[in-house]
């Protein structure tokens, strides 16, 4: 079992290797030179900061050299100087992981509340009035775009019954002069639309899966044998199939994080919040490269880090796959 | 035995997706018949500023006057060939990369899906941005090929898994053993039976593609104004929201009809074309 976590470890740092390798080949890939562009729109011509850039990225040199420059300076966590900012990329990126965080946790809660419940009621009985109805719910929201159902809720819950503020992470005004607990209920009362935007497009695909599951097990003779020995059907159901239905679920919480950050891209847009996903967006229209891949390769190794969680969650849970590898 | 014509009508939802597919196609194919007005045109900026929906405009009008219910329908036409076209390209590359993958060497196999596993890991829409940061002002061409280009990866593991599935199956041995060369055997033996697995994801794509084009115009950096595409209508509704809510909200409608028409199309033909859940 050791060896099977250090192989996943050593997997996934791979993997996080691999995302940075694509994003500078992708950098050299693109036409003429990264550092123009930036140069034009900051008005930075000349300054320190580029000079520093350059030398940094020394582009004078052979592209093997500035490969391995640039590989090592990732390793000690150098990604680069955001011009817009006049600062470290790593310095603008950090402050906006929290916030990203408590958007994703709290959106995957509420997508996995969701997503289990009809997963569950419709995988209970597959092919019923109830499952049919349940699947075109859950494909319906699939197909909603995030963006325009937070827009939605923004017009309903902000715009005409004004019980949800229009965006932002805290009130901008009133926040600092709060109590503790009125800081936290202003921080509950701005997260709540983001999230539940968020959460439900996730559930779609959570209701699919966990049908799926449910329906696998539900099949299996030790469901069948608990029948037999005349249990009632809300034993049966709650203590022998829920409970081995709900553990692909870990696996899920792996699949669903790439979807949910990319959802969070625009639902931060959307709502304002001061997260990766908007730092990322306001970047691109200032040009400020760095900050953009920097994002993209943090987002990446959350997702590898959530995969490797979740597998090694799988393993704590299961402990039919302790044995095997 | 039915035919699979008669199979695939058979199916209650695969009907109603094909239907609405159909449907949506042909009305953004024939846009101009369809649309009352031009979708740039500004038609009066005094007395049909922001109106609201009417019978001379369903959708009611935008901030520059502009009709939304024709800007929707032309909007749909750009969208609907984005996907399409973004998706053909993916499916192409996708299915190439698998089948090297699949009888390539060891070292070749590896290489391409462990970057295959290093580009799903960058969540999609953070791909494209990056992509996007270094390639500014993309008009539409260079926006399709954007998306096609970052969007194969899935298809290549799959069409890797199949043909590796394959590999091992009797008929190929043969003509393998007969001397078929490779390029041979891939289009006449292979091909046809990566089909299915092939259109059932290309007929998902079309759906998943629209809802990424969508963002990013939504963004602004997808589909550029004045343009129209679902996308950028939504955006550009959202500043009004509180004054002229039906530029954002009618343009979502339509984005949902047509990614459900898809799934369910999409869904249907899966289990019609699969064998393995008939």
């Amino acid at each position: 079992m050791a060896r099977f976590i250090a192989l996943r470890i050593l997997q996934a740092l791979v993997i996080v290797f691999l995302v940075a390798t694509l994003t500078f080949v992708l950098l050299h890939l693109a036409p003429g030179d990264p550092f123009g562009a930036q140069l034009e729109m900051s008005g930075l011509a000349n300054s320190e900061l580029l000079e520093r850039q350059r030398r940094n990225f020394g582009l004078d040199r052979p592209i093997y050299e500035q490969y391995v420059r640039y590989l090592s300076r990732l390793v000690r966590g150098d990604l680069g100087v955001s011009f817009a900012e006049r600062r470290p990329v790593w310095d603008a990126i950090r402050a906006r992981i929290p916030n990203t965080l408590l958007l994703a946790v709290a959106a995957l809660l509420i997508d996995f509340a969701i997503g289990i419940s009809i997963g569950v009621a419709q995988g209970t009985r597959p092919g019923s009035r109830s499952d049919d109805a349940l699947s075109l719910v859950s494909l319906t929201l699939f197909s909603i775009p995030v963006f325009w159902l937070g827009i939605m809720f923004l017009l309903i819950f902000a715009e005409a019954l004004h019980w949800l503020p229009a965006g932002g992470a805290t009130d901008p005004v009133a926040y600092p002069g709060l109590s503790a607990l009125g800081r936290v209920w202003d921080r509950l009362t701005h997260l709540a639309l983001p999230a539940v935007t968020l959460g439900l497009v996730g559930a779609a695909s959570t209701a699919r899966f966990q049908r799926a599951a449910m329906m696998d097990v539900i099949r299996q003779d030790f469901v069948r044998a608990a029948r037999a020995r005349g249990l009632p059907a809300r034993t049966v159901l709650l203590r022998h199939a829920l409970r081995n239905a709900l553990l692909p679920v870990v696996t899920l919480l792996g699949l669903s994080l790439p979807i949910l950050l990319s959802g969070a891209v625009l639902v931060e847009t959307v709502f304002a919040w001061p997260g990766l996903g908007k730092l990322a967006v306001d970047s691109i229209f200032k040009r400020d490269y760095f900050v953009v891949s920097g994002a993209a390769m943090l987002s990446a190794a959350m997702v590898v880090g959530g995969n490797l969680v979740a597998d090694l969650l799988y393993l704590v849970a299961d402990p039919r796959t302790r044995g095997e590898r | 035995m039915k035919t699979f014509a008669q199979r695939l009508w058979w199916h209650r939802r695969t009907r109603a997706g094909l239907l609405l597919v159909s449907i949506l196609v042909l009305v953004a194919a024939l846009a101009p018949l369809f649309a009352p007005y031009d979708p740039t045109e500004q038609l009066d900026l005094v007395t049909r500023q922001m109106n609201p929906p009417s019978p001379a405009h369903p959708f009611g009008t935008d901030f520059f006057s502009r009709d939304v219910f024709s800007r929707v329908l032309y909007g749909g036409r750009i969208s609907l060939a984005i996907a399409f076209l973004a998706v053909f390209l993916s499916i192409t590359v996708g299915t190439i990369v698998g089948w090297l993958a699949g009888i390539g060497s060891r070292v070749v196999d590896s290489v391409l899906m462990r970057t295959v596993d290093a580009a799903l890991a960058i969540p999609r829409i953070f791909l494209l941005l990056v992509v996007l940061a270094l390639w500014n002002d993309v008009g539409i061409t260079a926006l399709i090929m954007i998306l096609g280009f970052t969007g194969w990866f899935g298809t290549s593991r799959l069409v890797r898994a199949e043909v590796l599935s394959l590999r091992e199956r009797g008929f190929i041995h043969a003509a393998h053993a007969l001397g078929i060369g490779k390029l041979r055997l891939f289009i006449r033996h292979l091909l046809p039976n990566l089909a299915a697995p092939v259109i059932v994801t290309a007929t998902l794509g079309v759906g998943h593609v629209i809802l990424i084009e969508a963002g990013l115009s939504f963004l602004g950096i997808g589909v550029r104004p004045p343009t129209p595409s679902w996308g950028s209508i939504i955006q550009e509704g959202q500043s009004l929201l509180a004054i002229a809510p039906w530029i954002a909200a009618f343009p979502g409608f339509a984005i949902v009809l047509t990614v459900v028409g898809f799934s369910l199309l999409g869904d249907g033909l899966r289990d019609t074309l699969d064998p393995r859940s008939r």
